[in-house]
């Protein structure tokens, strides 16, 4: 399994340098620089703005530079944010984002398997019909929607919660954002992990272990679940990377100060660092959740074999 | 052996998998339920903007953020007020307004003769419509009357004074269009790349199924706002980077389908028979692959309309005034504290529309899974 992760983590490399590269060339293709105001700026300072951040030098040089850096772990300074590096922002933006994608995702995963395990166990009654009928609500439902209406409700109707904004210490402004984060996915999961159970049930394995005369929480927790939880660990790789790379819509919406606006941001203001730093961290996520995906699903289920 | 006589009964004919699968669908209430309503929404969304009185893009300026309502506005109670402020701008004398039904009527008097071009000023009201002037002999006194203007605003209007209900119709039209326009390119493209890269094998399959992991990685929307920044905002340029992302998906499943499909009898029989490779993949693979794909198709005509939505949401889809639902609904989240109707109606809307779409792509996969029957 070790020699499994090494392989993998070996052949991440050309896969983020392909992303790197991609991303560098067609974000240096796009009209317009990080300075381009409505006035136009006197050429000299243009000409002095573009030597400071190396903008002068042939586009190959600079491409070379960027990956140097990038290996020492150096994002560059952020183009739009004077006296900021990208690595500056990440320092201040990561943690929350990391912090609100993990509660967000602990939440969805708790509630969505046991949400969807009970519908499944209870097929075709009310707790059953209460369940799809909610995942379909949470599927649908867009969060741009939701997280107005949750503020609204919350926030200003009741005055309970903060309507928006952030505090590191305070819990109180993490709840809307968790749970508009976590909604949709809740949804996503319940509705895998009945599918799932639902098939797990009439299993052999599982009819095998009922004949055995095995208590009806050992046969539903270990051996169905166990078959259950398959389809939504899949899902959740790209998924916990989402998460934890923050999501625009929310941070738009409650005023977070995570790191999803930045890719937004950096691209419509051209900031080509802080884009690119953007796509880094998103890509090196989505690989190692990736790779986790894959080693959790081995230990489940034995029948898979990595390599 | 004795002979058999044939008599044909119905189940002789045979039904196909898209027969038996239609009238499985028809037995499912919600799926039905749901064409009834996607069919509804589509005429609403095609001929709505024709027929409703109201246009998208028309200002009123006398009817800033009215709230919904069955009833005509002005309120009865606004329209002697509304009378008299356009009347003060006219600088003539004049005696009390009265309203009778839905005429208001007052006299006016002069020192000098009444210039008949006064009635410009209520021509140009939102309130009034059909002002006339009856002068008397000297042209020093006159009666004026209007016809007071009802009109209906069942959304009530937005921050600048639009219909709201016309603008929803709108935007359930650019919706639906972005969303079935933007799957069909996916279709298209994701089920030729697919069903190539699935049927060819070998190192083709590995790099363009590598090709396909890399576009993976790419946000979404960094793909699409480099589109908008190299080719402007457009609906054109929306549906494009849509369908163009949407169909990753598309391809891995054609591709898996193919991959099964390959090894089986009669593919190898037509290869036998000396077909030609796009001759196969076009009759034997890619109609047989169509069962999951037509279930993919109804769930990515959400996925389109809701990448739209969350586009025009950033500000980077369809540009004002013309108007989509997630435009609406970003408007709608702006004025919510006094203006709640601004985000329900859209949301309802984009929610009815999304709902009925899940359902019926539900629908359509428990009908064409073989497993059920």
């Amino acid at each position: 399994m070790l020699a499994y992760t090494l392989r993998r983590l070996a052949s991440a490399i050309p896969t983020i340098f392909i992303i790197v590269t991609l991303t560098f060339f067609m974000i240096r293709a796009a009209p317009g620089g990080p300075f381009d105001l409505e006035r136009p700026l006197d050429p000299l300072i243009m000409a002095n703005l573009n030597r400071a951040y190396n903008l002068d030098a042939p586009l190959w040089s600079q491409y070379t530079t960027y990956l140097g850096n990038l290996i020492r772990g150096d994002l560059g300074p952020s183009f739009t944010r004077r006296d900021f590096s990208v690595n500056d922002l990440f320092a201040v933006g990561l943690p929350v984002s990391i912090l609100l994608g993990s509660l967000a995702l602990l939440l969805a995963v708790v509630i969505g398997t046991i949400l969807g395990a009970m519908a499944a166990l209870r097929q075709n009654t009310a707790l059953d019909y209460a369940v799809v009928g909610l995942a379909t609500f949470g599927i649908t439902t867009p969060t741009f929607v939701v997280a107005p209406l949750l503020s609204l409700f919350f926030g200003v109707l009741l005055g309970v919660l903060p309507a928006g904004g952030w505090s590191n210490a305070n819990p109180a402004y993490w709840v809307l954002p968790v749970v508009t984060l976590a909604l949709p996915q809740v949804a996503v999961i319940a509705r895998l992990v009945r599918g799932a159970t639902i098939e797990a049930l009439r299993s052999n394995h599982v009819r095998t272990a009922r004949a055995y005369g095995l208590p009806n929480r050992i046969v539903v927790g270990v051996h169905a679940l166990r078959a259950a939880v398959l389809p939504a660990v899949s899902y959740l790789g790209p998924t916990a990377a989402g998460l934890l790379t923050g999501s625009v819509v929310v941070e738009t919406i409650f005023g977070l100060p995570g790191i999803g606006r930045y890719f937004v941001q950096g691209a419509l203001g051209r900031d080509y660092t802080l884009v690119m730093g953007t796509v880094v961290v998103i890509a090196i996520f989505v690989i190692f959740f990736n790779l986790v995906v894959d080693l959790l699903y081995a230990w489940l289920d034995p029948r898979v074999r990595l390599d | 052996m004795t002979a058999v006589t044939h008599t044909p009964i119905a189940s002789d004919v045979g039904r196909s998998l898209w027969q038996d699968a239609w009238i499985r669908l028809r037995r499912n209430r919600a799926a039905v339920a749901s064409m009834i309503v996607l069919a509804v929404l589509s005429l609403v969304g095609i001929f709505g903007p024709m027929l409703w009185p109201h246009a998208y893009d028309r200002i009123y300026p006398q009817f800033v953020r009215v709230p919904a309502s069955l009833k005509a506005y002005p309120r009865a109670d606004t329209v002697l007020p509304g009378f008299e402020r356009e009347l003060a701008r006219t600088r003539l004398d004049h005696g009390e307004a009265a309203l009778d039904g839905d005429t208001v009527s007052v006299t006016l008097s002069s020192d000098r003769p009444i210039d008949p071009r006064i009635l410009r000023y209520f021509e140009r009201s939102d309130l009034f419509s059909n002002p006339r002037l009856a002068l008397s002999e000297d042209e020093r006194s006159a009666t004026l009357s209007v016809t007071v203007e009802r009109l209906h605003f069942y959304f009530g209007t937005d921050a600048i004074g639009r219909d709201l209900a016309a603008r929803v119709i709108i935007g359930v039209r650019i919706s639906l269009a972005i969303g079935v326009l933007a799957s069909i390119m996916a279709l298209v493209l994701g089920v030729t790349y697919g069903a190539i890269s699935g049927y060819l094998g070998g190192r083709v399959d590995d790099v363009m199924m590598r090709i396909v992991d890399v576009l993976y990685s790419l946000p979404f929307i960094f793909f699409v706002i480099l589109l908008v920044v190299f080719f402007g905002r457009s609906l054109v340029i929306i549906f494009i980077a849509i369908g163009a992302t949407e169909w990753l998906d598309m391809a891995r499943i054609v591709r898996g389908q193919t991959l099964s499909l390959k090894r089986q009898e009669f593919v190898q029989a037509a290869e036998a028979m000396g077909a030609t490779k796009a001759g196969i993949l076009r009759r034997h693979i890619i109609p047989n692959t169509l069962g999951p794909v037509v279930v993919f198709v109804t769930l990515l005509v959400p996925k389109a309309i809701l990448l739209e939505s969350l586009l025009s949401f950033l500000g980077l889809g369809v540009q004002d005034p013309l108007t989509s639902l997630g435009l609406l609904i970003s408007e709608g989240a702006a004025n919510m504290r006094g203006a709640v109707w601004l985000l329900l109606w859209p949301a309802v809307t984009l929610t009815t529309i999304l709902f009925a779409l899940n359902f019926l792509g539900d629908g359509l996969r428990d009908s064409l899974d073989p497993k059920d029957r």
